[in-house]
């Protein structure tokens, strides 16, 4: 039985001298009809350039197949080696034979083009179909995905569908020839959780209904146990382990594979969350930071003179108290208003109404202190590049109109050292260091001025998934040396397990639950967080099956004056409240 | 629709602002109308003679009674009587205007024609000995002053093949395509040359840019060759930053180009507004930048527009 698809030594390299610059070396792995193989690795360890490799795409990124083969059975029943096929051949494969889904759904899909033209491109490229022929095999690959409303759908151009939808969109126009292998590139990690879980249950059950080979390449191995056959592990370049499902999550072998399983946050419904901490005993003393009532609204505005017509309420009525020592992890969906929440905290957008306060601690000597900082989501994006780590860490400083003498000197270096960074790092740029370094920097910078709250906003989203442990124990020794209290926005329920004292559960701009973190997690009351708990992936749910589901999330704008009825709260032991829906 | 109607609204705004502007402006350089007009002659009028022609103009007067006058005169459509042409202004104006729209929209049709393709090509074959010898035409093309280009080409014509191009009293579109053809055609490459250089650069950048987003590695994933990948999911990516140096060239070129009017002996707006304010002739100088400033504003919103057809992301009025 000759495999569908066969990879045997695969190295590809970069550059101008692809050789010396290889960044996949010696790959070797089979699939056969109808099998699901995991790639399973960090940021750089060359999982990506694998899979681009199967159907050549590397070659447009500068990269090289240096050594190697990858044997593809034909739907004719030849064997074609495709490190060596000729560009028209590839053409004819590509969409016909192996299909590929990427990351961004928000940017894999062109702009000015409508979704129906996508995907009829598809049909008239590999089965000649024109017209009303194409738009009838368009409108069916959507039906397909479970779009509702597909006819309609064909007209709407990317702006106007949701992560989600576009997600769907790019799994119709990849599966539209019926390609016999699947290649799925990270496919949910731009996606909230319960459309994460959406996403797989439909891969799952396209897969059963055509019975394709899939490749699915993800960061997350907790996510591949309810859909993968077998299992691949990369690091730097090399495949370190593979097999069986079961093997490598229940034995793994090689250090990485442990390592990934086991010091890498997973979501463990409340099994994991912190023991120190606890709210029950000292409540007497004053909150480090108080929220009453916050609202946020954004007017939306239309007609001649741009009046007023409506509101999207982002912020509904949100309050909360943080106490010193503590983290409140607020997590929620994209356009939950949670990021909102913590903006409005900070004074970086308006609230329309609310009070909060902060209790000021007592400052060093001759230091002005804020009492809230914050650390942003992006450590890439959030530094400046043209400032030296000095300058960066002396900006508050000067900012609340301090001198950067030799006291403040003396703090940088401090804080550098605690953050675990190099003591020669003050002369250097951003650039210099890697995101889980910036990320320490960006923590350092945050600290510079003797903060009693610091707000995370999504702070370790964007490290590698080791890279999050490191980081996420820096926040919590930090929190314990220095009493800060901290407001962690997520999505991540992994992470917010790590780190949270207590969890406020966010959606359409209002609180829904709020209480104990392992009471939250373990034994959650709202229906809402109940759908998010379910859907966050773990290794011990295996070929767990999800329905499809393709409601959206409810609209935020109202009309003009709008005001949501006062809230009504059931208590569920000593700190756990659910908001009663009406 | 309410979007035309609000940015059709703030036109007024800004063409008094223009106006309030060149009307101080321009009576702020030295020298007067009157001595302008004379001449020589001018130094034998008595202060009496001088009073009564200041009278006669209207320019004895402050300059925000004038200036009200003339805006009276301008919401009834008058924009005034050139005193060196002694016709109404518009008139003087709209005679000029055909040659250089024409000339304007040939220079345009050059640039993208040439322009576009050669960026397209370059970014295509980037890094290689191909993308480097149009990057360096471009280079040239952007750095030759086009009254040096206008001479070569005059230069080239005459001594090389014995041709002249037309010159002589300018014929109209309508009247004799051909020959007005003829007279533009050697303008518009001059005036298109440097425009296509820019146009050359700004489309190669943008391409390259495009062509390493996600849904170009999306298209190609699907099978669609490379010229698919190009003309059909590429530049229409592209083309934004390409319409906005064309919009903001092409607006440039309404207002007339002086350097090449001249050298083609062509009667087009620049060289009337040019003498026009030798000539100290304020009612026509006004009514040009009037003009002008009234042409930029078109072009600006057929630009926004533009936008708009190419990507559906753009809703204009939006806040």
């Amino acid at each position: 039985m000759i495999p569908l698809l066969s990879v045997s030594d695969l190295s590809v390299g970069f550059g101008r001298t692809p050789q010396a610059n290889e960044v996949v070396r010696g790959v070797s792995f089979e699939l056969a009809d109808g099998e699901t193989l995991a790639i399973v690795g960090e940021s750089g360890s060359g999982k990506s350039v694998t899979a681009l490799s199967i159907n050549r795409l590397v070659d447009f990124g500068g990269g090289r197949i240096t050594g190697g083969a990858i044997k593809l059975k034909r739907a004719d029943g030849g064997v074609l080696d495709l490190t060596a096929a000729s560009e028209p051949q590839l053409t004819r494969i590509r969409g016909a034979e192996i299909g590929m889904i990427f990351q961004e759904p928000m940017t894999s899909l062109n702009p000015v083009l409508t979704i129906g033209t996508q995907i009829e491109e598809s049909f008239r490229l590999h089965r000649g179909l024109t017209g009303r022929q194409a738009t009838a095999a368009a409108k069916d690959a959507l039906d397909r995905v479970r779009i509702p409303d597909a006819a309609r759908r064909l007209k709407y151009t990317p702006n106007q569908l949701s992560g989600g939808m576009l997600q769907r969109v790019m799994i119709a126009t990849a599966l539209a020839c019926n390609p016999r292998l699947l290649i799925a590139d990270e496919p949910t990690t731009a996606l909230d959780v319960t459309v994460q879980a959406q996403i797989m249950a439909l891969l799952a059950e396209l897969k059963r209904e055509t019975g394709m080979s899939m490749i699915f390449i993800t960061h997350d191995i907790g996510l591949v146990a309810g859909i993968a056959d077998k299992i691949m592990v990369m690091q730097n370049g090399e495949g370190v382990e593979q097999g069986e499902l079961n093997q490598i999550l229940d034995q793994p072998q090689h250090p990485y594979t442990q390592h990934l399983l086991q010091d890498v946050p997973h979501f463990a419904s409340g099994r994991a969350t912190r023991s120190d901490g606890r709210r029950d005993k000292a409540t007497d003393t004053e909150p480090a930071l108080k929220v009453n009532d916050l609202v946020v609204r954004f007017p939306v505005k239309s007609g001649f003179f741009g009046r007023a017509t409506g509101a999207v309420h982002a912020v509904d009525g949100v309050d909360f108290d943080l106490m010193q020592g503590e983290t409140l992890a607020i997590v929620g969906e994209s356009g939950s208003g949670k990021s909102t929440t913590a903006r409005a905290v900070l004074g970086l957008v308006r609230s329309t109404r609310g009070s909060f306060s902060a209790s000021v601690r007592k400052a060093a000597a001759g230091q002005s202190a804020l009492p809230i900082q914050m650390v942003f989501q992006n450590p890439y994006a959030s530094l400046n590049p043209r400032l030296t780590i000095e300058s960066i860490l002396a900006e508050p400083v000067i900012a609340t109109g301090g001198r950067v003498d030799a006291a403040t000197r003396a703090k940088m270096a401090t804080l550098l050292k605690r953050v675990g960074l190099p003591e020669n790092s003050l002369e250097r740029y951003p650039h210099q260091f890697s995101g889980g370094q910036r990320q320490r920097l960006c923590i350092a910078r945050a600290l510079m001025l003797n903060p009693s709250v610091v707000v995370l906003d999504e702070a370790v989203s964007a490290l590698d998934v080791s890279v999050q442990a490191r980081v996420l124990e820096l926040l919590v020794d930090l929190q314990r040396e220095f009493g800060l209290a901290y407001l962690f926005i997520s999505h991540d329920m992994a992470v917010v397990e790590r780190i949270a004292h207590r969890i406020a559960v966010i959606y359409a701009g209002q609180i829904v639950e709020i209480g104990d973190a392992k009471s939250v997690l373990s034994a959650p009351k709202h229906a809402y967080t109940k759908k998010l708990i379910a859907a966050v992936p773990t290794i011990d749910r295996r070929r767990e099956h999800f329905e499809v589901d393709t409601r959206q999330v409810p609209s935020l704008v109202r009309p003009l004056g709008f005001e949501p009825g006062p809230a009504r709260w059931e208590q569920f032991g000593a700190d756990h409240r659910v908001r009663v829906e009406a | 629709m309410t979007y035309l109607l609000r940015r059709l609204a703030v036109f007024p705004l800004v063409l008094i602002g223009v106006s309030i502007v060149v009307f101080v402006a321009i009576r702020m350089v030295p020298g007067d109308a009157i001595t302008a007009m004379l001449g020589t002659e001018a130094g034998l009028l008595t202060p009496a003679q001088r009073e009564a022609l200041a009278a006669y103009f209207g320019i004895d007067q402050p300059w925000f009674v004038q200036y009200g006058r003339w805006l009276a005169g301008l919401l009834h459509g008058n924009l005034g009587i050139s005193s060196t042409y002694g016709k109404p202004v518009l008139d003087v104006i709209l005679e000029r205007f055909p040659l250089t729209l024409e000339l304007a929209l040939l220079s345009m049709i050059i640039a993208l024609v040439v322009g576009v393709p050669a960026g397209v090509f370059a970014a295509t074959h980037n890094e290689k000995f191909s993308d480097l010898g149009v990057r360096v035409a471009a280079m040239i093309g952007q750095s030759t002053p086009n009254f040096v280009l206008a001479l070569l080409i005059i230069y080239t014509l005459s001594a090389g093949f014995g041709v002249l191009p037309a010159m002589g009293e300018f014929s109209p579109l309508w009247q004799d395509p051909l020959r007005n053809l003829g007279q533009l055609i050697l303008p518009a490459i001059t005036l298109g040359f440097a425009f296509a250089a820019s146009v050359t650069r700004v489309s190669r950048s943008a391409m390259l840019d495009v062509l390493s987003d996600d849904y170009v590695r999306t298209a190609r994933s699907k099978g669609v060759s490379a010229r698919g990948v190009i003309w059909r999911h590429a530049l229409p990516n592209a083309l934004i930053p390409v319409v906005t140096l064309s919009g903001i060239e092409f607006g440039y070129l309404l207002g007339g180009a002086v350097i090449v009017e001249q050298i083609y002996a062509l009667p087009g707006l620049g060289r009337l507004v040019l003498d026009a304010i030798l000539q100290r002739d304020y009612a026509l100088v006004q009514g040009c930048v009037l003009f002008i400033a009234f042409n930029f504003m078109i072009v600006n919103l057929l630009v926004d527009l533009t936008y708009v057809a190419l990507d559906p992301r753009i809703r204009l009025g939006e806040q």
